[in-house]
């Protein structure tokens, strides 16, 4: 494996970590917009309780990714910025609307009226960036993001059509239904997200096929079709992720929630590496391979040697995150009386 | 509007934007540890207060901070992509450790947010240390990639394409050091005294407020050195510039003739056509001495460089003065303050001094804006300076002014929604007198025993 490969693998395990982690949190901002039924004031709480010390750290992820991506890769990143323009700038509204809706939501929230106003705009964000994000990864994956582009080309051809297509499109939803799917899974501290859980995840069935339709469709995404039918890791891929599924779902019915998240967490980074393998050795189909758009040697060896001193950072300190608030019992007994309600 | 001035329109409005927030969210986290250090030392619950509230502040700003900054790293591809592809591997390193310095301060700005009852005060207290060292960091690292930009290194330029590339040389370029130090003392500066300001003001009205005193005194400590060693800095920028960047120094001193014994000019309208500054005070020799501490050195001026290269000389030399001038006040009233507190005064009852703590609220986050400004539009037309020009960096993609104004309107949404929320939380700081003795979080004022 080339060191272009290993960092190559690098940003794609870090694409997989803010999918299955920050994926959640705009899953649970969906659920929260979804909120109903006699717990709709319990529902808004348990979701907002569980993204609040994390979100931040997980959003990282993505900003991870795209410095990794920069440095290594930097004609894959100056070709995104071009063709992709426009929805990576709504992508961008988003992530911006979301995060700090939320923050004024739990630190600004003053009356009620207010509160519902953040809340609502927390949870709308929430669920138009997966779609979006979805849509990018379907016009990188269908081979659109091509180039060079003449200087001038007509603004539809050249800026819109690459990404506005049923294929982009049933990628987009298939995104938004795997976060709302992750989002159920890890919220199942109440029975009300066992029910959506089990529903998002047939629902996830559904929009998997949608997607593997529209592949063939049009100009669709031949090559991801083809790896994902034909390659000879598609099958055990498929076998993989259809037993993580089965488990998810099985998991999820005898409330073993534990063994729930692990396999819904492992269905959906199965998906992704399954589109990853599936175009290997192109970073952009139809012409941009990993290594032809690589930076030197160096900047690929210095890069790697940052990522495992980081890492060695970086990893104690996720988990002590993770230990500190998604273990059931506070790790520490209270080091000062609760505050007075004020 | 042409695709190029959006394109620059929506990046400086990106950054303008998000350097208020990344100043406030590297110096207010060593406040609110300050601030939670001595409750744990004299179980004083006023300063848990004090640290309560402005973590919560810290949060909010975070937040904007955080999402604002992701913005910039996606339009530095957005709207730049041919220098990216140019400047990736050459300067991506700093970009890939501030990614990890930013992962370290969010994870422990969570812990410290929501950790209050879940960690012992000696974890919870070093997670508030790890925030502010890792927010530091990630602010020099960023500082040196814009470093790099002015005074780049670590590369050969052959045809057009970097060969021989070296990222820690690159690192290493001379900008980087007086550029970082310059930005973290700023940060501090602008920071502490934006913050001392508002409880100053508050102070005016209510000077046995006990909250207020303490609120003052930690953000004196944070904000008050920093501003005095900035001059200091501000020299040692100015000495790269002289050597370094000449056109961006010429510049920001409006000067047009490269000459010995180079005048200081104070305020003034430079006359781009003419050639000359009107309206100015020139301090003989005053720039020969400042830029190489020799009153005879040749300075070089605006015709070092063909015309074409020049930077908007105006702009430049007004944004350099404003930060000059607003520096040296945040300076002076920190040897004020410094002084009387010194000499045993009680600072809240020195209407004066209060007085001039507030006017200099707003004046570290101007001089920050300023500050940017001339190390931006002074390096122009150049993207990489003698390296790549902007014009040739920008996205081929139409219709700019779409973005620029679309990001710009969010900014300011995003501006004062912020601001309406801060200033509601701070009219919701305790009223409590000095006189009623320790109190509670809250409000309540309670013996010393309840509050341990």
């Amino acid at each position: 494996m080339s060191l272009a490969d290993l960092l190559a693998v690098v940003i794609f395990a870090t694409l997989n970590a803010y999918a299955v982690l920050a994926g959640a949190d705009f899953g649970g901002g969906v659920w929260a917009l979804l909120a109903g039924g006699p717990r709709k004031q319990r529902q808004g709480e348990l979701i907002a309780h569980a993204i609040g010390p994390v979100w931040e750290a997980n959003h990282v992820w993505l900003i991870l990714a795209i410095v990794l991506l920069f440095t290594g890769f930097p004609a894959a990143f100056a070709r995104l910025g071009i063709v992709l323009h426009i929805p990576l700038s709504l992508v961008l509204i988003g992530i911006v609307l979301r995060g700090s809706a939320f923050t004024f939501w739990r630190y600004g929230g003053d009356t009620d009226a207010e509160q519902r106003h953040w809340g609502v705009t927390f949870a709308v964000a929430s669920l138009i960036t997966p779609v979006l994000l979805g849509v990018t990864v379907g016009a990188i994956a269908s081979g659109a993001v091509s180039g060079p582009r003449a200087p001038g080309p007509a603004f539809f051809t050249g800026y819109v059509a690459p990404w506005l297509t049923p294929f982009a499109l049933s990628v987009g939803v298939f995104a938004l239904v795997a976060f709302a799917f992750l989002a159920a899974v890890y919220l199942t501290l109440q029975e009300d997200f066992r029910r959506r859980a089990l529903g998002a995840g047939v629902a996830l069935f559904g929009a998997a096929l949608l997607v593997l339709a529209l592949s063939g469709v049009g100009a669709g995404a031949p090559r991801v079709r083809a790896g994902l039918i034909f390659a000879p890791w598609a099958a055990p891929l498929h076998l993989l992720a259809g037993v993580a599924a089965v488990v998810a779902l099985a998991a999820l019915w005898r409330r073993r929630y534990g063994a729930a998240r692990i396999a819904a967490a492992c269905q959906v980074s199965l998906i992704l590496w399954g589109w990853g393998l599936s175009q290997y050795p192109y970073i952009l189909p139809p012409d941009l391979t990993v290594a032809g758009a690589a930076a030197p040697a160096v900047t690929l060896r210095l890069v790697l040697g940052a990522l495992a001193l980081g890492a060695v950072v970086l990893l104690p300190s996720l988990y002590y995150l993770f230990r500190v608030f998604k273990s059931r019992t506070p790790v520490a007994p209270p080091t000062m009386p609760p505050a007075r309600p004020r | 509007m042409s695709d190029l001035l959006a394109a620059r329109s929506q990046m400086g409005v990106s950054l303008a934007f998000h350097i208020i927030f990344a100043v406030a969210g590297i110096a207010m986290p060593v406040m609110m540890v300050v601030a939670e250090h001595r409750w744990q030392v004299t179980g004083h619950a006023i300063y848990l207060d004090l640290a309560k509230r402005w973590s919560k502040g810290t949060a909010i700003l975070f937040a904007v901070g955080a999402v604002s900054g992701t913005v910039l790293s996606f339009e530095l591809g957005l709207l730049w992509p041919e220098f990216m592809r140019f400047a990736g591997p050459i300067i991506g390193m700093p970009f890939s450790l501030e990614g990890f310095a930013f992962f370290t301060e969010a994870i422990f700005l969570g812990i410290y947010l929501y950790g209050w009852d879940r960690i012992p005060p000696r974890a919870h207290l070093a997670a508030g240390g790890i925030v502010a060292l890792s927010g530091a960091a990630s602010g020099v690292f960023v500082v040196i990639a814009n470093a790099w930009m002015n005074a780049p290194t670590g590369f050969e330029l052959v045809q057009g394409q970097a060969v021989n590339v070296d990222p820690l040389a690159a690192m290493a370029n001379p900008a980087a050091l007086p550029q970082a130090l310059h930005m973290t003392l700023a940060a501090y500066a602008a920071t502490g005294f934006a913050v001392a300001g508002i409880h100053a003001l508050l102070l005016l009205k209510d000077p046995a407020n006990a909250f207020h005193r303490r609120a003052l005194a930690v953000a004196l400590i944070v904000g008050a050195p920093a501003a005095v060693l900035q001059p200091i800095s501000g020299d040692l920028s100015a000495r790269h510039l002289a050597r370094h960047q000449p056109v961006k120094l010429a510049a920001a001193e409006a000067l047009f003739q490269t000459q010995a014994g180079a005048p200081l000019t104070l305020g003034g309208w430079p006359d781009v056509d003419r050639r000359e500054t009107r309206f100015a005070i020139d301090i003989p020799a005053g720039l020969s001495l400042l830029a190489f501490h020799d009153p005879g050195a040749v300075v070089k001026g605006l015709d070092a460089a063909p015309r074409d290269e020049w930077p908007n000389v105006p702009a430049v030399h007004l944004a350099f003065q404003l930060m000059v001038a607003l520096g040296s006040y945040l300076a002076l009233i920190a040897l004020w303050a410094g002084w009387r507190a010194w000499r045993g005064a009680d600072l809240a009852h020195d209407r004066w001094l209060l007085r001039a703590i507030v006017l200099a609220a707003p004046m570290g986050f101007i001089a920050v804006e300023a500050g940017w400004m001339v190390t931006e539009l002074g390096r122009q037309p150049w993207v990489i300076y003698g390296v790549l020009k902007t014009a040739d960096s920008v996205t081929p993609m139409p219709g700019l002014i779409v973005p620029f104004l679309t990001f710009t309107l969010l900014y300011c949404f995003l501006g004062a929604i912020v601001v309406w929320l801060l200033y509601r939380q701070i009219l919701r700081s305790p009223e409590i007198p000095e006189w009623r003795g320790f109190y509670m979080p809250g409000g309540g004022s309670r013996e010393r025993g309840d509050a341990a």
